[in-house]
């Protein structure tokens, strides 16, 4: 009885798809690639050394709070590595090092580990810590006056901010197709619309992201600019000027669908990727912000257990009411 | 394995594949030296159990735990009774187990022969609720849920197994006398057989009407026929035979077609084994032969760690010992190597949407099984429909965390039941 063999018994299913979390997550590190090593070779130095600090003290921040928990040490699986390069790509490049730290320390430590960790992070990290940066020091997170001292051979005002300011005669100084290839002012990694859409794509082909969000996201920045610039021409730009400036198609592929923040079932996911680009065009149109991206996809993560309880009948479902 | 294609921005769907080319003929497993036979309920002091160590038994031969119980085996073989023991079986299911030593002649008792004369619901219920196939004759005596469908599944049920489509395809004549005697003894009309879509023609004259079902994973279960087939619903947490539908599977009925027609009582079950490398083997065994038998005779070596399956990949039960009988309802066994063994993990759910977009039941997936996991069933059952779940384990399949879904699933039903039960019976 006792030299038998011994098997490996376990529950069904005895298959698995081979799908991973760290495969995940290493496969939307690798589609942020094109954005962000565009924007390191436009940048130079600074914008290295803000990317490999930002997910560097990403994973140290992690490590740490698996360790202050008593919990398994998870910094392998891809998702403390893909805030903080996400949170990098959001910053301008010339960041000090002491902002870069702190806004991980927010991102990983009060963003998702106060709430459980993976899984359980109502917010996007990555845009907790931004939105924090952004109201404690403004003047770092503004990128007219963080890019300063970069000069290129574009405009390099952010267009969002100059748009603003003079209406959208200035948005007649950028065109398209500098915008879609990264010829303008912004987060390091935020610039190169053409990069983004590619990662964004590839992302969408194999399901890693939910496409319903990215593309209604998408669809309702373009059709509310347009009402916008069709009401008053002058004042409001163009739904193709709103789509490529600022962090539009970051946030349309990247962080709007970050998967613990938003929701899973169809008709929630059209509501609130099209929620979070109306919300985006209200705050850059009429709002106090140059930018509403992290703002707006806050406020809709906010919305996601609400939205998400709008669900098919189960099959079969009783109604418990009678 | 398989692996999810790159591309599509639809769901993977998983096929069923069907037998290739020509039918191969099962491989014979001989009689083996020892048939083990299950009985519901326990052998504890209370029951006088009948079977004694030492009896002798005859093939054919009806045995019982109490004179005039429910529950009855009916031995596969010749020979005398070697053990009686406790079994415990899946989510805590209690038997016995009955060993019998077999011997070479056959010695056969005429009891079924003398009541097989004119069929009988009586006759099959006494004897064939345990031939290969498993009918389910319960369902037609009872008052309180009348049966007015009968469903032949022709398909099977979960990945990989052939064992239904082969008897489908090669003894359709005992299909369509078991399809006779069942219209005769439950005096039902409506039978409805049900095959894969790849399995084409020959059911001309069968009696029943064919319908056909799509090869996708989970068509054949059940809960998916009837709302395929028959355009109904199961209300959650209820079964077919609720809604005047009994479902039985095509080995089922030839196997009382079989039984009526030659008087005798079928052993010879039908298995699909599944080798470590994917192959498929058809072999027919006696009902109670131990699984090692199987896995000798089709040359197939299991070691330390392997796993072994009865059952598909999806649905199937893993087993712990080469000891364990094949029964009636054993359509397949699988064996996987240990290189080739997924393991689950204990990391959370990253409300990735992946079990969503799966479910055939439309459950809310990652909101469930945040509630099993910390054992709060009886919110899942009201609020995320625990009870819709037909047990498919497809959540389980894509699971990116590699969450037990499906186990959590099976055990919040198995923890309701029991509190259930405890209900009833102290009242």
């Amino acid at each position: 009885m006792f030299n038998q063999k011994k098997f490996i018994v376990s529950h069904a299913p005895f298959w698995h798809d081979e799908s991973k979390v760290s495969i995940r997550y290493y496969n939307i590190l690798l589609a942020t690639l094109p954005a962000v090593l565009f924007g390191i070779i436009q940048y130079g130095m600074p914008a290295l050394a803000v990317v490999s600090l930002s997910v560097s003290s990403a994973i140290f921040w992690e490590l740490l709070m698996n360790r202050a928990t008593k919990r398994p040490v998870t910094i392998t699986d891809g998702n403390a590595a893909l805030i903080g390069m996400l949170f990098a790509m959001l910053l301008p490049a010339s960041s000090p090092w002491w902002l870069v730290i702190t806004g991980t320390f927010v991102a990983i430590v009060v963003g998702k580990h106060i709430y459980g960790g993976i899984g359980a992070n109502p917010f996007n990290p990555a845009l907790v810590a931004i939105a924090i940066l952004t109201l404690s020091w403004k003047g770092f997170m503004n990128f007219d006056q963080a890019l300063l001292n970069f000069n290129f051979d574009f405009n390099m005002a952010y267009p969002l901010a100059a748009v603003k300011r003079i209406g959208s005669a200035a948005a007649a100084s950028f065109s398209a197709g500098d915008l879609l290839l990264g010829r303008q002012s912004g987060g390091l990694g935020a610039t190169f619309g053409l990069g983004l859409i590619l990662g964004g794509l590839y992302l969408i082909l194999r399901g890693f992201i939910r496409w319903e969000i990215s593309f209604s996201f998408l669809a309702a920045i373009f059709i509310t600019a347009l009402v916008f610039h069709l009401t008053n021409s002058g004042r409001f730009a163009g739904p193709v000027f709103h789509l490529l400036t600022g962090n539009t198609i970051l946030g349309a592929f990247f962080l709007a669908t970050e998967d613990s923040s938003s929701p899973v079932n169809f008709i929630p996911m059209l509501i609130y990727g099209a929620g979070a680009g109306v919300l985006i065009m209200l705050i850059r149109n009429i709002g106090g912000h140059a930018d509403g991206v992290v703002f707006a996809i806050l406020l809709m993560n906010l919305a996601n257990p609400l939205l998400d309880k709008i669900r098919p009948k189960a099959l079969g479902k009783v109604n418990s009411h009678a | 394995m398989l692996k999810k294609l790159f591309g599509g921005l639809t769901t993977p769907r998983i096929q069923y594949i069907p037998l290739e080319g020509r039918l191969p003929e099962p491989i014979n497993i001989p009689l083996p030296p020892q048939v083990t036979l299950i009985l519901d309920g326990a052998a504890d002091g209370k029951n006088a159990i009948l079977p004694k160590i030492g009896d002798a038994v005859k093939t054919g031969q009806k045995l019982t735990l109490v004179a005039g119980g429910d529950a009855y085996a009916i031995s596969p073989a010749t020979g005398t009774i070697s053990g009686v023991a406790p079994f415990r079986g899946e989510a805590g299911q209690v038997g016995t187990a009955i060993t019998i030593n077999t011997s070479k002649a056959e010695d056969p008792d005429d009891q079924f022969a003398a009541a097989a004369q004119e069929p009988t619901l009586d006759s099959a219920a006494g004897f064939l609720a345990g031939v290969p196939g498993c009918p389910p004759l319960k369902l037609f005596g009872d008052p309180d849920k009348p049966i007015h469908t009968i469903v032949i599944n022709g398909a099977d049920r979960d990945l990989l197994v052939a064992t239904h489509q082969c008897v489908v395809q090669s003894r359709i004549d005992a299909i369509a006398h078991g399809i006779a005697v069942l219209k005769k003894i439950t005096g039902i009309e409506a039978v409805i057989m049900v095959v894969p879509v790849n399995i084409m023609g020959g059911y001309g004259s069968i009696g029943a009407e064919v319908k056909f079902i799509a090869p996708t994973y989970p068509s054949a279960l059940p809960h998916m026929i009837l709302k395929d087939v028959l355009g109904k619903v199961i209300p959650a947490g209820k079964a077919a035979e609720d809604l005047g539908v009994a479902m039985i599977n095509a080995e089922a009925v030839a196997s009382i077609g079989r039984a009526y027609e030659t008087g005798k009582i079928p052993f010879q079950k039908l298995l699909t084994v599944i080798k470590k490398d994917g192959g498929k083997v058809l072999v027919s065994a006696r009902i109670g032969t131990p699984i090692k038998e199987i896995v000798k005779t089709v040359g197939e070596t299991v070691n330390e760690m392997d796993r072994v399956i009865l059952g598909g990949p999806m649905m199937g039960v893993s087993i712990f010992t080469l000891d364990t009988p094949v029964r009636p309802d054993t359509d397949a066994l699988m064996i996987q190597d240990k290189a080739g063994i997924p393991f689950v993990s204990d990391y959370p759910c990253i409300n990735c949407g992946e079990c969503i977009r799966i479910c055939p039941a439309r459950i809310p997936v990652n909101m469930l099984v945040r509630f099993l996991e910390a054992g709060q069933y009886q919110e899942a059952a009201d609020l995320y429909d625990l009870y819709s779940c037909f047990e498919c384990g497809l959540c389980s399949y894509v699971c990116v965390s590699r969450m037990p879904i499906f186990q959590y699933i099976r055990l919040a039903k198995f923890e309701l039941g029991r509190i259930e039960t405890a209900e009833v019976t102290n009242v």
